[in-house]
């Protein structure tokens, strides 16, 4: 049964035109990961086919309607609950409304691409150096002191605003970065994903070669763990830039308006502008345009990513 | 590779000390700032969370007098706190069972020997990056009472305009439907990862009993899922009993509607404490109180999912799927 023994390389965007254009059944076993469901592997009937075209056009259309009304204007929304397929003509012209609008887009754009940066960058060395420690490095409490770690991925943080915020208030941080910035700095997950990674991936030998060279354990960390690192700190980057990017409860409450991020300043807009849906929903679709633009060149690791961690969040 | 050999020959005892100091030191150095950032921005916030909730404390004025319960005592008899638990609870059952339920099935169908997988994973994913806000204002067009998409759709079907915002439940529909857009594929992707780890040995076995596709799903799939399906399970009821953004974004007053058909606890905790009550003691009060649901909802979410899958679970890993055939595993 097990005649389709191809490792398993995935099929390229190439692959995925020529399921558009239906030519389904032809050459038999070809990236399929040995699958033995039904006989001999057989590729799935038009059924299947079917299904993902209708799953595919609800997890791309409201994004499109979100810029089929962005280019549109409040007369034609009102007057047609079903929008045309084909766009208007107006989205740059609502795009610039956005812009000159009080929400003060620029600023929220500058703040969202610096803390996404920040946090990203920092969450991935600091879980690194982290999953490290525990997963290659011999020290007392080791073991009870990663399972406190995972631990604290249960605790519901979003729970704790009240004190943040005095805090935050405290050290002067309310409406500035630095209070959405700092708290993100390292996360649970991170270092517990950056653990199970460099566990399997990581052989002591390097380390050890290192340090008999005379390296300190720094830089052996700097020289040998972090690149062996790359792989799985790419994926973490991208898991915490999307978290980041997409934030709302934490940074709508710590910045107010003065201060956006663009999920901030997208609430903003809706508040300010509630019947001018084109204008509203410009906004929205220029503020998501990156990471989809990001996720057709990364969507391929993010997806994995996904699959090997299986862990939400 | 780097070599800063100096020869160390001579047993520089200095060197050596530091050397070791370095073995020693270095991993509470490399871990230390995770526990640092978390006693500080985690651990401590929520303790002096309890702190804060037995206070008067406000917005404005800070700390006020010691007056123990009373926040709590106070917000248990708000008709408020109970109708977004209400709603709270209600969205949360709505979205979860159908996206775990969606995405079962979903996964099954990426499991099979399709073309360009790649392709239909990255589909079905790509909703996850959206912000929450902006599925929720897109979503909260689209969901409009009057000229909305999905009435506008629902009126081909001769079918009389919904309530969406207006009725409770159907808002509670609608938000429901914004949560499992932006997270059905993600958990799809879970749940496929873990079925391609099913050995396919079991598969044969089965069908070598003659069982069909849906059989197979029913008692090979789902009991060898049991595990990630608990760990979905207990990862959305922590997020999903947080719910804040999309109602949030639902209309552009982000009260919760008129009758406060579907504000939710965190929605309430923030009207309290930055709305007009300007209430720190009783936001923190109601934080703790959801915390405490939270706990316990995610043990009891641990027991049910354990006990609805362990009758077939117990069978299926290790004795050989032939002999689990020929039992009635329990549904």
């Amino acid at each position: 049964m097990s005649s389709t023994q191809f490792a398993g390389g995935v099929a390229g965007p190439g692959a995925a035109k020529a399921v558009k254009r239906r030519e389904e059944r032809a050459a038999k076993g070809g990236w399929g990961r040995g699958r033995t469901k039904s006989a001999a592997g057989s590729r799935p009937g038009w059924l299947t086919y079917t299904i993902l075209a209708l799953v595919m056009m609800v997890s791309a259309y409201p994004l499109y309607y979100s810029f089929l009304l962005g280019s549109s204007d409040s007369v034609t929304i009102a007057q047609n609950p079903i929008p045309s397929l084909i766009p208007d003509g107006n989205f740059l012209e609502n795009v610039q409304r956005v812009v000159s609008s009080d929400i003060k887009f620029w600023k929220a754009v500058a703040n969202s691409v610096i803390a996404a940066t920040i946090t990203s960058l920092a969450v991935v060395f600091f879980s690194t150096l982290a999953g490290y420690a525990f997963s290659k490095l011999r020290f007392r409490g080791r073991g009870p002191l990663l399972v406190f770690v995972v631990a604290t991925m249960a605790v519901p943080t979003q729970l704790s605003v009240v004190p943040l915020f005095i805090l935050m208030s405290k050290l002067g941080w309310t409406g500035r970065l630095e209070a959405i910035i700092i708290p993100g700095l390292v996360t649970a997950f991170g270092v517990f994903w950056m653990t199970q990674y460099l566990e399997s991936a990581l052989p002591y030998e390097l380390i050890e070669a290192a340090r008999v060279d005379g390296c300190s354990m720094i830089r052996a960390f700097w020289h040998v763990a972090f690149p062996a690192a790359r792989p799985a700190a790419t994926m973490l980057g991208l898991f915490t830039f999307i978290g980041s990017w997409t934030a709302f409860f934490w940074p709508f409450i710590a910045l107010g308006s003065s201060n956006p991020t663009l999920p901030v300043a997208i609430q903003l807009l809706q508040a300010s502008y509630f019947k001018d849906y084109s204008l509203i929903l410009a906004g929205v679709t220029v503020a998501a345009l990156p990471l989809v633009v990001a996720f057709i060149f990364a969507g391929r690791q993010l997806v994995a990513g996904v699959m090997q961690g299986a862990v939400k969040g | 590779m780097p070599t800063p050999t100096t020869a160390p020959a001579n047993g520089n005892s200095w060197r050596q000390k530091l050397s070791r100091l370095d073995v020693l030191i270095s991993p509470y150095l490399y871990i230390s700032p995770f526990f640092i950032l978390f006693a500080v921005l985690g651990l401590f916030p929520l303790i002096y969370t309890f702190w804060v909730s037995m206070h008067e404390w406000n917005l404005i004025g800070g700390q006020g007098d010691f007056i123990g319960f009373d926040n709590y005592t106070h917000v248990l008899k708000q008709e408020f706190f109970w109708r977004g638990m209400r709603n709270t609870f209600s969205i949360f059952l709505l979205s979860s069972v159908t996206q775990t339920l969606a995405a079962l099935a979903l996964a099954a169908v990426l499991n099979q020997n399709i073309r360009a997988k790649t392709f239909w994973r990255m589909g079905v994913l790509l909703p996850f990056v959206i912000a929450p806000v902006a599925v929720g204002v897109i979503f909260s067009k689209m969901f409009a009472d009057q000229s909305g998409l999905i009435n506008g759709v629902l009126g081909w079907f001769g079918v009389d305009p919904v309530a969406w915002h207006a009725g409770v439940l159907q808002s509670h529909v609608a938000i429901a439907t914004m949560v499992n857009f932006r997270w059905t594929g993600y958990v799809t992707l879970i749940f496929l990862a873990a079925m391609q780890a099913i050995p396919s040995e079991l598969y044969e076995a089965a069908l070598l009993d003659g069982a069909n596709r849906m059989r197979q799903f029913r008692s090979i799939t789902i009991p060898m899922l049991r595990p990630t399906i608990i760990f979905v399970v207990i990862t959305a009821t922590i997020g999903g009993l947080q719910i804040f953004d999309e109602p949030r974004v639902f209309d552009q007053s982000g009260l919760g509607g008129s009758d406060r058909q579907w504000m939710t606890v965190t929605m309430y905790i923030y009207e309290v404490g930055w709305g007009a009550q300007k209430s720190f003691g009783r936001a923190a009060a109601v934080s703790w109180l959801l915390f405490l649901i939270i706990i316990a909802v995610g043990v009891l979410n641990f027991l049910i999912t354990q006990r609805i899958s362990s009758g077939d679970a117990d069978k299926t890993p290790e004795e050989p799927a032939n002999s689990t055939m020929a039992k009635e595993p329990v549904a």
